[in-house]
């Protein structure tokens, strides 16, 4: 379990990061590698060259203002689920994230690098989406956001081009009248989801006028569904939507049963957080 | 003997240095050699395939690789296949695999080729540019279809059958044709393994100069390796030296022996002249390692009204996997050990041993026992449910009394000897289980929960377990003139608290302090004749030994003690090392009396002056007595006639989810008999430890092959070993000493116990909650929900399924 030979290369400032990654086709960004060095280690993958962000400067904030959360490249998941204004901003974000591996994982592994590794089974990927926020890249051809919306390409893909490098995800504050509830199943705990279901409502005078459901570990890439007109049998509809597969852990059966149980259950929650939280 | 330390909680003496990170494991040693190379290892990447061609030839350009070999570079014994370590009568059709694979490979991870080089990056570079031809064959995988037969694993072995064996007491099918009830199971436990967190390691070094060998390796038994290794390389056994360090836990996988690379690594050092080391990574442990646990049974059992076993037959199909180097040791064990504490008048068992294209199977903690147990407690539940009786009725109804010992099956155990049961009493354990359990309680809590629309069940599993096999383990105990007291025994540690619990019973033995006692285990150089750390046997054969061995130490310090201070044997005793005349203030120190023990030329401190020609003994006789020998020290071995027989029993309280399926302890109780304690917190963390590996081994580990022969799970993110979060916070634990006659200290093994019951115990649980039959294990929150909408759609076939 020893990566095959590699360059390795640790950048100081961003520039010359974008450079060398644009000069090396076979290069991959390295951040808190926990997800990257189990498939070097397992030589499931063999880039040309690492380029490891960690002292890069500047990326490791978690700031806050009225429009959301602002999470730099290099935040690790503790400290995004240590922080107290990210948790009022958007509280999906901390009741997410504390689903996301262990302790000592989420020491080292960094949200902006959950999001752009792509992992349909990894919540914060599907957290993005249903927030409906973006990521903001940048290479030496210059910098983009891209919108959850597009960022997700299929099993552990993004669009993000191979010269791009994740700088800052964007996660929407919840707004006044707003509530969230989230639930997973997983085998043990920590582990990533059997089936995860995250929801967002809306409520005006007392009436849910918007929910969105989304997703984890029940199709290729995050999806969310509109289950807004669908109040009475929203796990009808987001199953109408999703492709559950069996695998070693869970039959497909299994795994709609779960979507069936747990989306009214999280709408509910979800309902229920909208209609005691304290307005701002 | 003053029982100072025995029975007491006495802290382990080797957490300190475990948990600062101070342990010293086989990749730990000779970090700092700059001449050490690494190996690493060609494995299959096919289940079943002829092997046409090798091509090493890209192999030896990569820079910093030293040497690689396959079969063909094997010559004399290293060319004929490995040992098979336990052969048997029954055992007609044993095949073992070669240190490197000959002409065919038969479970995907058998060792192909092996190279050496600067490290193990450069290794594994080298090793993936080995290009292998192979003609494929489709594989056995599975018992079904090794019992299908359709392909053979071997083709000289017709039927896949390497063994049948065959067990009877009186005659089981003739009781069954007569009862008044019979019912009929079929029975599955899966695949799991031992997965310690060392993986198998192992470091060797020649020295040219004295053309000795020293090897360290991550092993349950180093004279084992020893022997293996001295025949293997045509080595004189005097120039092998075989040390186990700390062991990151065994549970079985490191008592079979050699493994290829425990040949190959010792082999490449005297061939490169420099030291080489193997660490096993997790991959291959997975892929490389040994298995254990799969077992297909079919049973059929006749009883009476009161639910009394008139007669049992159980035929039952173990998946051995490829090979069998550790010969019948698991199925045998099923086969005798699944009576557990009952009595059936009539018992009949035959299995089958098949050979799959998977991994081999060697014992894991328990070895064939969880199966057994599982077997018969389901039999004892599907009585009850039958009958309509409470569980622990069926069970009392059943049980050997206290009276009947030694009881004896009339069959053959593991060791060949009679499966006799020394000593127990099962239904003073019930009672306590009950109690502890809250059985007579729970329909009460059952209702309760009820109301809150939770479901909950509980079960019950009792087990027997044969513990202390032989043949024999030995000490010596050797007193310095400082009053330490040095003791080795051959067997080795995997972290089980040894050093403590021998320590104790040499203080108590001896009369010495404990903290002046120093135990080593596991170095052929201290203790060259030993058998081995596997089936709980460390603490009834090696503590035995070490308190004989004491013993003899004891009784030369007194005889030297009592000449010097001119008093009778009888009228001394030992206290933290000294011994004194009994009311009076005359003593000595046992440092002292070492001194006294060795008739020295040449003085080298205060205490040696002592000793030397001109200061003691008669001129008249000769310095040593003819039937003595300079020094103070003890040598002796134990050899039990037979196995010493603990048992226990296990309640869990289980709550499944009805809309999830998922499976929640509520409470484990747990009711243990080792007879007498040396130390009760290391017997309860050997308990903790068994039930959360057995935790594991219900709910959540199994190994996943698919039809090709690949192992889907060999990583720990999919083979699911529980976390602490999955296992019970906290584990209620009851003891009954009954003492063993067979050794001089009356315990019993206790380390496999843990972990006996648990498929049982859960199985009768969850069955309990939902009210259909669990007859597999493991089982999933998947397969659960699985059985639930079968159940929903036959709920009204299902109640009629009950007789045959
Ligand atoms: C035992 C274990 C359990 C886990 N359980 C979960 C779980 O339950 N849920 C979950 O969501 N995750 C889980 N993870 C994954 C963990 O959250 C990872 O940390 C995360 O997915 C990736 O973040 P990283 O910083 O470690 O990225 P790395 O491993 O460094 O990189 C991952 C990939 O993203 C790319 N990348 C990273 N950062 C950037 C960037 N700024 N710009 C461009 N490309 C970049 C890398 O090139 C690489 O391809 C688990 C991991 C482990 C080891």
């Amino acid at each position: 379990m020893k990566p095959a030979p590699f360059a390795y290369l640790r950048p100081t400032t961003l520039e010359e990061a974008l450079t060398a990654l644009a000069g090396e086709p076979g290069a991959k960004v390295l951040a808190g590698g926990q997800s990257l060095v189990p498939l070097l280690s397992m030589r499931l993958a063999a880039p040309s060259m690492l380029i490891d962000i960690n002292a890069l400067p500047d990326l490791g904030h978690v700031t806050c203002d009225e429009a959301g959360v602002r999470i730099g490249a290099l935040a690790r998941h503790a400290e995004v689920l240590a922080s107290v204004e990210a948790a009022a901003s958007q509280p999906l974000i901390a009741r997410a994230l504390s689903h996301v591996a262990h302790p000592t994982i989420r020491n080292r592994g960094t949200t902006v690098g959950s999001l752009v590794h792509a992992d349909a089974a990894a919540e914060m990927p599907m957290v993005l989406r249903l927030l409906e926020g973006s990521v903001d890249v940048a290479s030496v051809r210059g910098r983009r956001t891209i919108p959850a919306a597009e960022l997700f390409a299929g099993p552990l893909e993004s669009t993000l081009a191979h010269d791009e490098v994740a700088v800052e995800a964007f996660f929407p504050a919840l707004p006044a009248g707003g509530g969230i509830g989230f639930e997973e199943i997983a085998r043990r705990h920590g582990d990533y989801a059997l089936v995860g279901v995250a929801a967002v409502v809306t409520i005006a005078d007392g009436d849910v006028v918007g929910a969105r459901v989304g997703f984890v570990s029940v199709s290729d890439v995050p999806v969310v569904v509109d289950v807004t007109d669908h109040l009475d049998d929203p796990a009808a509809a987001a199953l109408a939507e999703l492709d559950p597969a069996e695998d070693i852990h869970a039959s497909a059966d299994y795994r709609a049963h779960l979507v069936k149980v747990l989306t009214p259950r999280v709408l509910a929650d979800a309902i229920h957080h909208a209609r005691t939280r304290k307005q701002a | 003997m003053t029982t100072k330390l025995f029975g007491t909680k006495v802290a382990r003496v080797e957490d300190q240095r475990f948990l600062r990170g101070q342990g010293r494991y086989v990749d730990d040693l000779l970090t700092d050699d700059p001449r050490l190379l690494h190996a690493a290892v060609l494995r299959s990447p096919h289940a079943h395939a002829r092997i046409t061609d090798i091509d090493v030839s890209d192999v030896l350009d990569v820079e910093g690789v030293l040497a690689v070999w396959t079969y063909d570079d094997l010559v004399d014994a290293m060319a004929e296949p490995l040992p098979l370590l336990i052969p048997h009568p029954t055992l007609t059709h044993g095949r073992t695999q070669y240190a490197l694979a000959k002409d065919e490979v038969n479970y995907v991870g058998e060792a192909i080729a092996f190279v050496v080089a600067v490290d193990r990056y450069v290794a594994e570079d080298a090793v993936s540019r080995i290009r292998v031809d192979y003609d494929y064959l489709e594989p056995v995988v599975g018992i079904a279809a090794a019992r299908a037969a359709d392909r053979l694993v071997h083709d000289d072995v017709p039927g896949n059958i390497g063994a049948r064996m065959e067990q009877e007491t009186g005659d089981a099918r003739a009781a069954i044709a007569d009862a008044p009830h019979t019912l009929t199971l079929e029975l599955d436990i899966e695949r799991s393994a031992c997965t310690p967190m060392e993986g198998r390691g192992t470091v060797a070094r020649w020295d040219p100069d004295t053309s000795r060998l020293t090897v360290w390796s991550s092993t349950q038994t180093s004279t084992g390796v020893r022997g293996c290794v001295a025949a293997k390389l045509g080595l004189d056994l005097a120039k092998v030296d075989v040390i186990t360090p700390d062991v990151g836990g065994g549970f079985g996988v490191k008592i079979n022996h050699p493994w290829p690379e425990e040949l190959l690594v010792p082999l490449a050092a005297m061939t490169l002249g420099r030291p080489v080391k193997f660490t096993e990574d997790r991959r291959e442990h997975f892929i490389s390692s040994a298995h254990e646990r799969a077992q297909v049974h079919h049973v059929e059992v006749g009883f009476d009204d009161d639910g009394r076993l008139l007669g049992l037959n159980v035929e039952f199909w173990h998946d051995h996997g490829a090979y069998t180097p550790y010969g019948l040791i698991v199925p045998i064990i099923t086969s005798t050990q699944l009576l557990g504490p009952y009595k059936p008048l009539n018992y009949r068992v035959v299995f089958e041993s098949l050979y799959t294209n998977t991994v081999i199977v060697t014992p894991y903690r328990g070895a064939g026992r969880p199966q057994g147990c599982f077997v018969m407690e389901r039999t004892m539940d599907a009585i009850a449910a039958y009958l309509g009786k409470d569980r622990t009725e069926v069970r009392g109804t059943n049980f050997i009394q206290p009276d009947e010992f030694p009881y004896e099956h009339g069959l053959v155990f593991q060791d060949g000897r009679e499966l006799t049961y020394d000593s127990g009493d099962y239904p003073a354990s019930l009672e306590k289980l009950k109690a502890l359990v809250g059985w007579d309680e729970f329909e009460q809590f059952r209702a309760e929960m009820a109301a809150q629309g939770r479901r909950v069940g509980i079960g019950l599993a009792c087990y027997v377990e044969g513990t202390g096999v032989g043949p024999y383990e030995g000490a010596h105990v050797h007193i310095e003139t400082s009053g330490k007291v040095k003791v080795a025994t051959g067997l080795t540690s995997q972290g089980q608290g040894h050093q403590t619990a021998f320590a104790q019973i040499v203080a108590d033995t001896l009369g010495v302090r404990f903290e002046d006692v120093e135990i080593t285990t596991g170095d052929t150089r201290k203790m060259p004749y030993a058998v081995g750390t596997f089936a709980s046997r460390a603490a009834v054969m090696s503590g035995s030994a070490i308190h004989l061995a004491s013993l003899r130490a004891r009784e030369k310090a007194l005889r030297i003690a009592a000449e010097a201070l001119e008093a009778s044997e009888e009228d001394l005793e030992i206290n933290d090392g000294v011994v004194s005349v009994r009311g009076t203030d005359a003593s000595i120190d046992l440092g002292t009396v070492a001194v006294l023990s060795n008739p020295l030329r040449y003085a080298f401190d205060e205490a040696s002056k002592a000793a030397t020609q001109f200061s003691v003994g008669d001129p008249g006789k000769p310095p040593v007595a003819e039937d003595d020998e300079p020094g103070l020290e003890g040598k002796d071995f134990y050899s039990p006639e037979r196995s010493t027989f603990a048992n226990g029993m296990h309640a869990v309280i289980v709550e499944t989810d009805p809309d999830t399926a998922e499976i929640t302890i509520l409470k484990y109780a747990v009711v243990h008999d080792c007879g007498h304690l040396i130390n009760p917190m290391i017997v309860e963390g050997q308990i903790h430890g068994g039930v959360a590996q057995g935790v594991g081994g219900a709910l959540y580990e199994r190994m996943v092959y698919d039809e090709a022969g690949q192992l889907l799970n060999a990583s720990f993110m999919d083979f699911l070993m529980p976390y602490v979060t999955e296992v019970p916070t906290t584990i209620d634990i009851d003891h009954l000493e009954t003492p063993s006659p067979l050794n001089p200290l009356g315990i019993k093994g206790a380390g496999e116990a843990g972990v006996i019951p648990s498929a049982a115990v859960f199985a009768a649980a969850i069955e309990d909650a939902e009210g259909f039959p669990i007859t597999a294990m493991p089982i999933s929150p998947s397969e659960l929900f699985a059985l639930r909408l079968e159940h929903a759609d036959h709920t009204t076939e299902a109640a009629t399924i009950t007789g045959i």
